[in-house]
């Protein structure tokens, strides 16, 4: 059932938060099933709450699992490596070190490279992303979208073999957004790196990914999956072709099931009084 | 809204049809505005030692009670004629130095590590909490028991002084570290030792400091106390004689050679933070 070939493969995965307050166990993420395959740019959107950001955390090895498996290339995730690079939410950036500082410093981290080799390929891939001119700006003198673009050069300088991002253009204003996904794709279409992304924009979500996953409400799990049959390379009008609206109509109603459930029937177990 | 935030928000404006009009940008503030605080500052201590100068003058009270700013500074040009000084400046100088030296290096190794180490910090909270809340100064008497009264009861007391907003302040910094900067050395697989010394460290500088010169603070006093009680020689025993013998000018001249090392070592430490923060855009 599961296809062999999968990078990333994650069966009946649990993640549970102890809340120390209550001192009691809670599920954010209840039986994902699902596979990323090599080369591929899966999306996930959801319900805010749903469980997503934990789920990539999990899959950053960040957070352990509760129960299931998650595998990448078939060997059990447990913890962080050189394999897999995140790009979050927040950029992260250390504010008392210049772009070209906060650029290098994931492969600083992984101890991978040279220092003198480091900084030779940071340049080319600021340039990469567009910040040319700015290795020596410090991030409170960025803007938002350029602060993500440092923490897309940090991740892709590590040269990971799947990247996972977290909401990474969230906090910027549409057009930047746009301007970002437009990069992104250039980008990714160079590398052809696997990708996991997670948001909440679903046309962002379409006009990026291979297949787009609709969470469930809390606690997460895979309500459905749309296979997108866009032609590559795409430019950005084509958010505005018939196809993709059917597609957004699509994830959209999937979405409003979901925030429309009424509570108790989410409660499983509990019959109605 | 304080004074000076309405001044940041105010709009950087230019009239198209005033041609003489400076542009004002926000990246580069004006001379005057530049030089504003230095200008208004030393207008504010004209004013004040004008105002104690005419109340002096005014002789209501003898010189022993209310000298004025005149008279201290004539006292001050005297401390400096006679020989005794420079024994006196090197011997509180010493005292400080090695006090203070001490409670920086103990002080910062023993704040960083109770900011790493958790247990490290639970294991050390109840003396850092004893002590921190003990006025320093009431170990004097059993100081000068163990020392005597040369320069080692001094020592212990600036030492003692100035050691704990150190390792309170350091702590602090390690302690106060963005959880979402440690979540990205993590997530590269950044080793212990890495995260501390390139994350952490430089994030608690701003604290370190901090606790730099409010230990700078709390060693002056320690000074004076102690060499108020029990001294040979030294600027606070300047100070203890001159008050007890009403040369109130002289003391008053002893309390300016502190002020003055205060405010000149808290200078230099400022003058280092900001080395340390160039990556802030320039707001002031
Ligand atoms: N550190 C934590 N401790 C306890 N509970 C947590 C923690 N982080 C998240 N949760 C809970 O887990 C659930 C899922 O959170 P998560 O951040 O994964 O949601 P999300 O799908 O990423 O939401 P959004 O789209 O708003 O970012 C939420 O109900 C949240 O309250
Ligand atoms: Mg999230």
């Amino acid at each position: 059932m599961y296809d062999r070939s999968a990078k990333l493969a994650a069966k009946g995965v649990v993640i549970e938060y102890w809340l120390q307050r209550s001192r009691s166990l809670f599920t954010a993420v209840k039986g994902v099933d699902l596979e990323v395959r090599p080369g591929e740019l899966l999306a996930i959107v959801g319900p805010s709450g749903c469980g997503k950001t934990t789920f990539l955390n999990a899959v950053d090895g960040l957070l352990p699992i509760a129960g299931g498996s998650l595998t990448l290339d078939g060997r059990e995730i447990r913890k962080p490596g050189r394999d897999r690079a995140m790009v979050f939410q927040q950029p992260g950036l250390l504010p008392w070190r210049t772009v070209l500082g906060n650029v290098i410093f994931g492969v600083e981290a992984q101890g991978t490279m040279s220092k003198s080799e480091a900084i030779a390929r940071a340049k080319q891939q600021i340039e990469l992303v567009g910040l040319k001119g700015f290795e020596d700006a410090y991030p409170l003198e960025l803007s938002g979208g350029m602060q993500q673009r440092v923490n897309l050069a940090r991740a892709l300088l590590t040269d990971p073999e799947m990247l996972l991002l977290d909401e990474p253009f969230a906090a910027l204003d549409a057009q930047t957004r746009e301007m970002m996904q437009l990069e992104l794709l250039k980008i990714w279409s160079q590398t052809r790196k696997t990708a996991l992304f997670i948001t909440h924009d679903i046309k962002e979500a379409i006009y990026l990914a291979d297949r787009v996953i609709v969470f469930t409400r809390r606690p997460g799990r895979v309500k459905n999956v749309v296979d997108i049959n866009l032609s590559r390379p795409r430019d950005l009008r084509i958010k505005r072709d018939p196809q993709f609206l059917t597609y957004e109509d699509e994830i959209w109603e999937s979405i409003q099931e979901e925030l429309a459930m009424p509570a108790e029937r989410l409660i499983a177990g509990i019959p109605a009084a | 809204m304080s004074i000076k935030e309405a001044d940041r928000v105010l709009p950087v404006t230019t009239r198209e049809s005033d041609p003489t009009r400076e542009r004002r940008s926000v990246l580069r503030p004006s001379r005057i505005r530049m030089y504003e605080p230095l200008v208004i500052g030393t207008l504010s201590v004209f004013f004040a030692l004008t105002v104690w100068q005419l109340v002096a003058n005014a002789r209501v009270y003898s010189v022993l009670f209310l000298p004025g700013p005149w008279d201290v500074a004539q006292a001050f040009v005297q401390l400096f004629q006679s020989d005794d000084i420079w024994l006196d400046i090197a011997t509180s100088g010493e005292e400080l130095a090695i006090g203070y030296g001490m409670a920086i290096v103990i002080g910062l190794t023993l704040g960083l590590l109770m900011g790493w180490y958790t247990r490290f910090q639970f294991g050390l909270d109840p003396f850092v909490n004893f002590f921190y809340s003990t006025p320093r100064i009431v170990f004097i008497p059993l100081f000068i028991l163990w020392f005597g009264i040369e320069l080692q009861p001094k020592i212990a007391v600036i030492f003692l002084g100035a050691l704990f907003p150190i390792i309170i302040n350091t702590m602090a910094g390690v302690r106060n570290t963005e959880a979402a900067l440690l979540r990205v050395a993590r997530s590269f697989g950044a080793s212990d030792a890495l995260t501390f010394r390139r994350v952490v460290l430089p994030g608690s500088v701003p604290f370190i400091l901090t606790g730099f010169r409010l230990g700078i603070g709390h060693a002056l006093t320690g000074l004076v106390v102690a060499e108020y009680i029990a001294a040979k020689h030294g600027v606070g025993q300047i100070i203890a004689i001159a008050s007890q013998t009403f040369q109130t000018p002289k003391a008053l001249a002893g309390v300016v050679l502190i002020a003055g090392t205060g405010m000149l070592l808290t200078t230099v430490l400022h003058r280092i933070e900001n080395r340390f923060q160039s990556w802030r855009p320039q707001i002031r």
